[in-house]
């Protein structure tokens, strides 16, 4: 049972990395993307795209978290009482990135959408790296079971940090492909050129990053190390980068709807990877996975409730993308410049 | 009476002897603070996710029907202060999730899986309601306008069920049941007997009634407000009615759940119920004290009503009601918030189902408004009064609780983090939740300021024509 619930939290965990941090990753784009003038129709197509369907994104993340309280209380309070720093900066950012996403619309001037727009985009990019510390701290036995970790030193190494950079980069790089593709979709050219040279960018740099941490894993994190250059961590390490590879050159021959696809297996691969290279501990040298788990009975609910979940959301989740993908939920592209004076019929 | 208090103290001793340790924290009381600060923020959010979706999807239903612009002009727009609301529900939503585990780590480790289950179904609830808010709100004009009416169902269900498996967390914390202890381990989990604790249901109904009464005065009150003004089109005065009705029925059911919860809460928990009256001692054919304001130990001012406790309580003039005395005074909450908010909640309660009294009775008798100004203007100060009611309502319950996180089994003090920075962490987050409350605020009433959206071509069939301008019809 604990490893079926298992399977349903490194699931969710993988669904949030590849749905949020694409999400996220847009965020990272419209922070870059220039000044109001210049940055007008990234923008607008960011917002164009996202609106529908960053709420189902983010929902991924209740859905770790229920999971992993429910199903692992015993690692789920240490890891609570350790990483509060970065858990509380996370939630924050939640906050304000939520906020100023669903208010952004609604700004009249262009030092309104200035502000909205700045506290969107940066909480974007914090999210991503304290999350990526967060599971840093985790995958480096930085927690202690009694809980009484440091509050800063736990997720300040060297490894978890990298995992944050990490974590903005692979976001970034999703987010350029799938906005490079829905671009695509909407037939808006100088935006397909315009993501596709970002998605490009960030699968040299995410790439790169990959490469340099296995040297700085290795170096600071020799458990993971080994757990992640044998066995199913390394068969999932390698497909890792072989879909990396791929995405690169789908992004070259210019075929971006099947590129998100194989970019999401890429970022997914490392997240299994991670946690076959853990097992059997849930904090490494300190819980192993069924020390942590609830008992039976939990555990059964639990996974019923994965199932009955499946049952209800796979349905909805493929009508909401279906409708997304044919562009049945579009709103007119407008580049966002702000002074939204002119609001749209078709716009929410 | 000595035997009582020797069988309170004794109680109390055992009770004391709890099975876990509290946990060395200086900053106990901001945690609690903090927390309840983050509940009430959410719980107002909440209101319009639970009963607005339905108040919109009748007004779509209203213009399918009679194919009236006026319905689709009103629900297109609510449905998108809806989305509003509801993206700002999911993080704070989201933060009460994290401050679970921060604030509480050890109530989660214990219990987590006892009441995990109820969350687990809460998440699906809202991860459906997320997906389909989308739906309907990005789908309008899109969808075949049957099928657009259709999407918005699941969005209702899912508020309620969503709304039901939280309830269902908060009503086992004051009905602990579904496991055993041993040794400060939790065993034999039932997770199905936590989840239909004895104080779900009526915390349910209520606080479904509470929610839609929110959602529909706050509605109400922004066109009564406009009618107030001047503004007196058919327009304003049908996005008045609807959402006027909805809670003005429920307002009057209200005070019939309130009493059953409170004859509930005599069951399972005494202690709450004294703290509720103020009453200290152990009584048969207790008194009830109406209006009185409790500080120092006593009740001040009032109304008191011979045996009215006993009746109210138990239905017998002549019952028993447990006093604070009952438990050492260690085990007790703080009478004072808990008696008072009472107060408050059950006078606004009385409020305003004599309010939605009156609406109904006028619409029954009359078949329309009424026209005094003081109508309108009570419709304005209802939202905000039911606001109000919504969390004194919240502090009954949760501040009536203490000291005790889990009711009887695990005390606050051992619940809580060892953490440093709850100080921090509580005046961020207060600026923060300060921060998105103003700019909603003034978002949402920029949103009020554009022209309605009228069907194009469908003005000429519009009997009375809609104004240009609207200034305070959201
Ligand atoms: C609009 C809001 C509202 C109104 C008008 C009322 N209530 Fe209420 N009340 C709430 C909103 C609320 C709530 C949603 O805030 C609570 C907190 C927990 C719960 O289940 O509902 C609550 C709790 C609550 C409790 C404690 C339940 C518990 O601890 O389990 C009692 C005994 C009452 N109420 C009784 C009443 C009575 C007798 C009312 C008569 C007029 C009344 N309420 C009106
Ligand atoms: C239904 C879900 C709810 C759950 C699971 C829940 C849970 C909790 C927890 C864990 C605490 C901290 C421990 C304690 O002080 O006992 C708490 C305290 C508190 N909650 Fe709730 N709560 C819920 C709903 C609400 C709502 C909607 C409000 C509205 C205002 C609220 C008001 C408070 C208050 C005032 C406290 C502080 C009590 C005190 O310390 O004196 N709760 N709640
Ligand atoms: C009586 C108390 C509560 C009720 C009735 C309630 C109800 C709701 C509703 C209806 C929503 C949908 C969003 C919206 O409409 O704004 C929501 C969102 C949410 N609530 Fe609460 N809630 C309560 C307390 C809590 C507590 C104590 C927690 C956390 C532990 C919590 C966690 C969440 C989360 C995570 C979401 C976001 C879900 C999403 O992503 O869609 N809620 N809540």
């Amino acid at each position: 049972m604990a490893e079926l619930v298992l399977a349903a939290l490194v699931l969710g965990i993988v669904a949030y990395a590849v749905l949020g941090g694409a999400d996220f990753g847009a965020g990272f784009w419209d922070l870059t993307a220039g000044g109001a003038q210049r940055g007008a129709r990234l923008r607008g197509m960011i917002k164009r795209s996202m609106g529908p369907v960053w709420e189902a994104n983010h929902v991924w993340l209740i859905f770790v978290l229920v999971v992993f309280w429910t199903g692992f209380p015993r690692a789920f309070g240490p890891v609570m009482e350790t990483l509060y720093v970065p858990l509380f900066l996370a939630g924050v950012g939640i906050i304000f990135r939520g906020a100023a996403f669903a208010l952004r619309g609604e700004a009249a001037t262009i030092a309104q959408a200035r502000v909205m727009g700045a506290t969107f985009a940066l909480a974007s990019v914090l999210i991503p790296f304290f999350f990526g510390t967060v599971v840093g701290a985790i995958a480096t036995g930085q927690v202690p079971v009694d809980g009484d970790g440091d509050p800063w030193s736990s997720w300040t190494g060297i490894v978890p940090l990298y995992i944050g950079v990490l974590g903005i980069g692979t976001g970034a790089y999703m987010a350029a492909v799938y906005l490079a593709a829905d671009a695509q979709r909407s037939g808006i050219e100088d935006l397909v050129a315009a993501f596709r040279r970002r998605a490009l960018g960030a699968a040299i740099v995410t790439g790169l990053l990959a490469v340099g941490g296995v040297f700085i894993v290795r170096a600071e994190a020799s458990e993971l190390y080994s757990g992640l250059t044998s066995g199913a961590g390394l068969v999932m390490v390698l497909i890792s980068a072989a879909a990396g590879l791929v995405t690169l050159w789908l992004l070259w021959v210019d075929r971006y709807a099947l590129a998100r696809y194989v970019s999401a297996v890429a970022v997914g691969a490392i997240i299994v990877g991670w946690a076959v290279a853990q097992r059997p501990d849930f904090l490494p040298g300190e819980l192993s996975f069924d020390d942590a788990a609830a008992a039976d009975a939990t555990l059964t609910a639990l996974v019923i409730g994965v199932v009955v979940a499946a049952l209800v959301l796979v349905p909805a989740l493929t009508f909401l993308y279906r409708l997304v993908l044919q562009g049945r939920l579009d709103t007119e592209f407008r580049p966002i410049v702000a002074a939204d004076t002119t609001h749209r019929e078709d716009e929410p | 009476m000595p035997l009582v208090d020797l069988l309170g103290n004794v109680l109390s001793l055992l009770a004391q002897a709890s099975q876990f340790t509290p946990v060395d924290q200086d900053y106990l009381l901001e945690a609690r603070q903090m927390q309840a600060m983050s509940l009430g923020v959410h719980i107002i959010l909440v209101c319009f996710g639970i009963a607005f979706p339905a108040i919109v999807l009748f007004m779509e239903g209203l213009h399918l029907r009679t194919g009236d612009p006026a319905y689709k002009a009103i629900a297109k727009r609510w449905s998108k202060v809806m989305l509003i609301l509801f993206a700002i529900g999911v993080v704070t939503g989201t933060i009460l999730s994290f401050e679970l585990g921060l604030l509480w780590p050890q109530f989660m480790e214990s219990f987590g899986e006892v009441f995990g289950i109820a969350f687990a179904l809460e998440g699906i609830s809202f991860f459906t309601e997320a997906i389909f808010i989308a739906i309907y709100v990005y789908g309008w004009d899109r969808l075949p306008p049957r099928l657009h009416l259709l999407t918005g169902i699941p969005i209702v269900i899912a508020g309620i069920t969503g709304a039901l498996f939280v309830i269902s967390v908060n009503g086992w914390m004051n009905n602990p049941v579904g496991f055993e202890l041993s040794g400060g381990e939790v065993t034999e989990v039932r997770p199905l007997e936590a989840l239909f604790n004895r104080q779900f249901w009526h915390e349910l109904f209520h606080m479904y009634l509470a929610g839609v009464m929110v959602a529909g005065f706050l509605t109400a009150g922004v066109y009564a407000y406009a009618w107030l003004r001047g503004r007196r089109d058919r327009y304003h005065r049908v996005a008045m009615i609807v959402p006027l009705a909805f809670a003005s029925l429920a307002a009057i059911v209200q005070p019939l759940v309130g009493d059953w919860a409170g004859r509930t809460v005599g069951e399972n928990q005494p202690v709450k119920l004294a703290a509720m009256e103020g009453l200290d001692e152990t009584t048969e054919g207790a008194s009830l004290n109406l209006g009185g304001l409790y500080w120092n130990g006593e009740v001040h001012g009032g109304v008191e009503i011979p045996k009215g406790l006993s009746l109210l309580a138990y239905h017998d003039p002549n019952a028993t009601v447990e006093g604070l005395d009952t438990v050492a005074a260690a085990d007790r909450p703080p009478v004072g918030w808990v008696r008072n908010s009472f107060q408050v909640m059950v006078g606004i309660g009385t409020a305003l189902a004599l309010l939605g009294l009156a609406f109904v009775l006028h619409w029954w008798r009359r078949g329309r408004l009424p026209r005094s100004r003081w109508f309108y203007r009570a419709v304005v100060v209802a939202g905000p009064a039911a606001v109000v009611a919504l969390l004194a309502g919240w502090i009954v319950t949760e501040v009536g609780r203490q000291p005790w996180i889990v009711y009887e089994v695990m005390r606050v003090e051992d619940a809580v983090t060892g953490a440093e920075g709850i100080p921090v962490g509580y005046g961020a987050l207060a600026l923060v939740y300060l921060g998105v409350a103003s700019a909603a605020l003034f978002l949402l009433r920029r949103l009020a300021r554009r022209p309605v959206e009228w069907e194009t071509g469908a003005k000429a069939l519009e009997p009375t024509a809609p104004p240009r301008e609207q200034e305070a019809g959201s």
